[in-house]
């Protein structure tokens, strides 16, 4: 009677696999969503031609010549640096989800000094306040929903998602009124040719500013008390209320950080890539930023890869619409299955599978 | 008066697209699963929904049934939001993926889904797809005859509206009785409080909360498609159907986790979407109006967070996998 209960399939938690094979696991999932990828795009494509020939474009696209380099490596940074800016929440298990809405805060105070201040004071000193009252704003607009968190125990998820909207509407307005350029336009005009990020090896240096980043945060993650604070938070908070650590704070700090980067971000768009603002300047880059710093292990150095990869994604669906005329979403489309099949396949190496052995007492193992 | 009366039936119409995203988050969170892809899954309704219709009245041409489309149209929807879900679910209860990440995976490769769709159809065909008239009629028109439509007042306020508004009051009706009246729906509730308390007495954890989500969404998906069919006219329409359902996500937390406030919260929301076209305040640009029902969900959400009352709560496992294994 016993064998019967024993379920066709039970699991276990492994403990810990070697690092190589986890990777080879990884390495597989991509594997398994750029089929099930071809698979869309055979419904997809004209006629005639293979999936393969698709994928091949999408590199050549992306990283063929150099120009197409350059535009891959302008949306990989902001992915990036965002990505960097969530991974201290995320170890905390605060599931910031408002970068959206904190790059766009950054955005709106780089650009107030960017319009209103140009000429004022010399412009290398304009463009490092622009940067800092993009990173103050945003730090401050992830600051609201710690606070409330910390004081009240408000639900940070829905909370900062609610932020975002709030942000945005605030762009549409400055668009549509105080900032707008020519009346009727609705659209803010050009910053100063003064204020524009200068660029380096043809990208605009916001390359630069995220690489430094990815040192940094991985340095205060690893190796810094408060990095180690977080940790703790994030494993079991009343450990850390036990070990005398003020939660609150330590759960505003962390917003602020992330906020603060999210913002400089913005900046990074706003003065860099756009040259101005718009409702657009986050552009979706703050959701699927939450997913590269989660696919990464929030493990800054992987999140130059996985930025990297979604980038070529990206561009390269660009090149496939002007080229065989497949609508640029397939992009999205081939992005999330990656993301499916990469998060799922976390389970395949957390976890192992037992399969019910006949005649085999399995009660007496474990 | 009249203008008010035009406010109050164009807030139901733009509210009817929500009650439905709302009611199918409702009932997926109830099972403490926080999906945080309903923007893609009513991108998906939307587009599949309309395709549905589309496909249909081209295979029978003039002799198409208004109720079979409408009929059609939300099967349609409803299947593309219940695959979409399953996607969700399998990951999330089965791979036990995190909540938050898997949901925003889903709203982007929802989105992509529904624009693709919606895209692949206008290329295909040659063209913006539409219906025939006869056809939208059966969709935004209101299903009660002349007469009652024609009751000055009360017959704009109560009869005018599209069907989909009396389904949705149906839908939130059922989901109340279901919830609150039931054995099944207090064990599906006793799973988004508890899981592991629900799994001790007995009650299967992860049925529960596949068939909410599942169902769930289906439900949330109908919401894209009552925009695209009455909204949107008929025609795919992505930028108008951007932000619904982020939306819908705020109406949840809005309402409460009640399907009944749905109803009034939907409407609400409606109103507050279209409140800058009907009624313009001078020194409020109204620009800003459109935020309203954000800082209005995100004042609800300190307000009851602050009280901490017992019933105005999330449910108390929302957003987080249940291994049995692990305690």
């Amino acid at each position: 009677m016993y064998e019967q209960k024993v379920p066709l399939v039970r699991l276990a938690k492994r403990d810990g696999m070697p690092g190589w094979q986890a990777w080879c696991i990884r390495l597989a999932s991509i594997l398994v969503a750029l089929i099930l990828g071809g698979l869309v795009m055979m419904i997809a494509l004209p006629d005639g031609s293979n999936p393969v020939a698709a994928y091949g474009t999408i590199i050549t696209g992306a990283l063929g010549t150099k120009t197409a380099i350059r535009q891959t490596v302008k949306i990989a940074v902001p992915l990036l640096g965002c990505a960097l800016a969530i991974a201290p929440c995320f170890k905390m298990r605060f599931w910031n989800i408002g970068a959206e809405g904190q790059i766009t805060a950054g955005a709106i105070a780089a650009s107030y000094f960017a319009l209103y201040w140009v000429g004022r004071v010399p412009s290398v000193l304009l463009i490092v306040i622009m940067g800092l009252a993009g990173a103050i704003a945003g730090g401050l607009w992830a600051l609201i929903p710690a606070f409330f968190k910390a004081k009240w125990n408000t639900n940070e998820t829905l909370f900062t998602l609610m932020m975002n909207y709030i942000i945005i509407g605030v762009v549409r307005w400055l668009q549509g009124g105080p900032w707008e350029g020519r009346p009727g336009s609705q659209i803010i005009p050009n910053f100063d040719q003064s204020v524009w990020l200068p660029k380096v090896l043809g990208v605009h240096c916001g390359w630069i500013i995220v690489l430094v980043l990815v040192v940094v945060m991985h340095i205060y993650m690893n190796h810094t008390k408060q990095g180690y604070e977080i940790a703790v938070i994030g494993d079991s908070v009343n450990t850390a209320r036990y070990a005398g650590m003020n939660v609150g704070r330590i759960m505003m700090r962390t917003m602020f950080i992330s906020g603060a980067i999210s913002g400089l971000v913005g900046f990074i768009v706003a003065a860099g890539a756009n040259n101005t603002l718009y409702d657009g300047v986050a552009n979706g880059v703050g959701f699927t930023s939450i997913t590269v710093a989660w696919l990464s292990q929030l493990n800054a150095f992987a999140m130059v890869a996985i930025s990297l990869m979604l980038a070529v994604l990206s561009k390269g669906a660009d090149t496939l619409q002007t080229k065989l005329q497949v609508p640029a979403s397939i992009s999205d489309i081939i992005t999330g299955i990656l993301l499916f099949c990469m998060l799922g396949c976390e389970f395949f190496i957390n976890y192992r599978l037992i399969f019910r052995k006949q005649g085999h007492k399995e009660g007496a193992k474990s | 008066m009249n203008m008010f009366l035009a406010l109050i039936v164009a807030a139901i119409t733009y509210g009817t697209p929500l009650l439905f995203g709302t009611l199918g988050e409702i009932l997926t969170e109830k099972s403490g699963n926080l999906n945080l892809g309903v923007e893609g899954i009513m991108f998906m309704g939307g587009a599949v929904g309309l395709g549905g219709v589309y496909y249909y009245e081209k295979a029978v041409g003039a002799s198409a049934n208004g109720y079979l489309a409408v009929i059609i149209a939300i099967a349609c929807a409803f299947l593309a939001g219940a695959v979409a879900s399953l996607i969700f679910s399998f990951l999330t209860i089965t791979l036990r993926t995190n909540q938050n990440v898997t949901g925003l995976a889903l709203a982007i490769f929802g989105t992509g889904i529904g624009q693709f769709v919606g895209e692949y159809m206008r290329v295909s065909e040659g063209g913006y797809i539409s219906i025939g008239n006869a056809l939208k009629g059966y969709f935004a028109n209101s299903p009660f005859p002349a007469a009652l439509r024609n009751i000055p007042v009360v017959g704009s306020l109560l009869f005018a509206h599209s069907i989909f508004f009396y389904l949705g009051i149906l839908l939130a009706a059922v989901m109340f009785w279901y919830l609150g009246k039931t054995r099944s729906g207090l064990y599906l509730r006793a799973v988004g409080e508890s899981p592991a308390t629900a799994d001790a007495a007995g009650i299967n954890v992860t049925r529960n909360k596949y068939l909410a989500t599942v169902i769930g969404g289906g439900i949330s998906a109908v919401g894209g498609m009552v925009y695209i069919t009455t909204i949107a006219g008929c025609v795919w329409n992505h930028e108008g159907l951007s932000g619904v359902g982020w939306l819908a996500v705020a109406l949840v937390i809005f309402c409460m986790w009640r399907p009944m406030s749905a109803i009034w919260g939907s409407v609400l929301f409606g109103a507050l979407m279209i409140l800058y076209l009907r009624l313009v305040i001078p020194f409020i640009p109204t620009q800003l109006y459109k935020i309203l029902p954000y800082v209005v969900t995100v004042i609800v959400l300190i307000v009851s967070s602050m009280r901490n009352n017992k019933d105005k709560q999330p449910p108390a496992n929302l957003g987080l996998s249940y291994f049995r294994e692990d305690r």
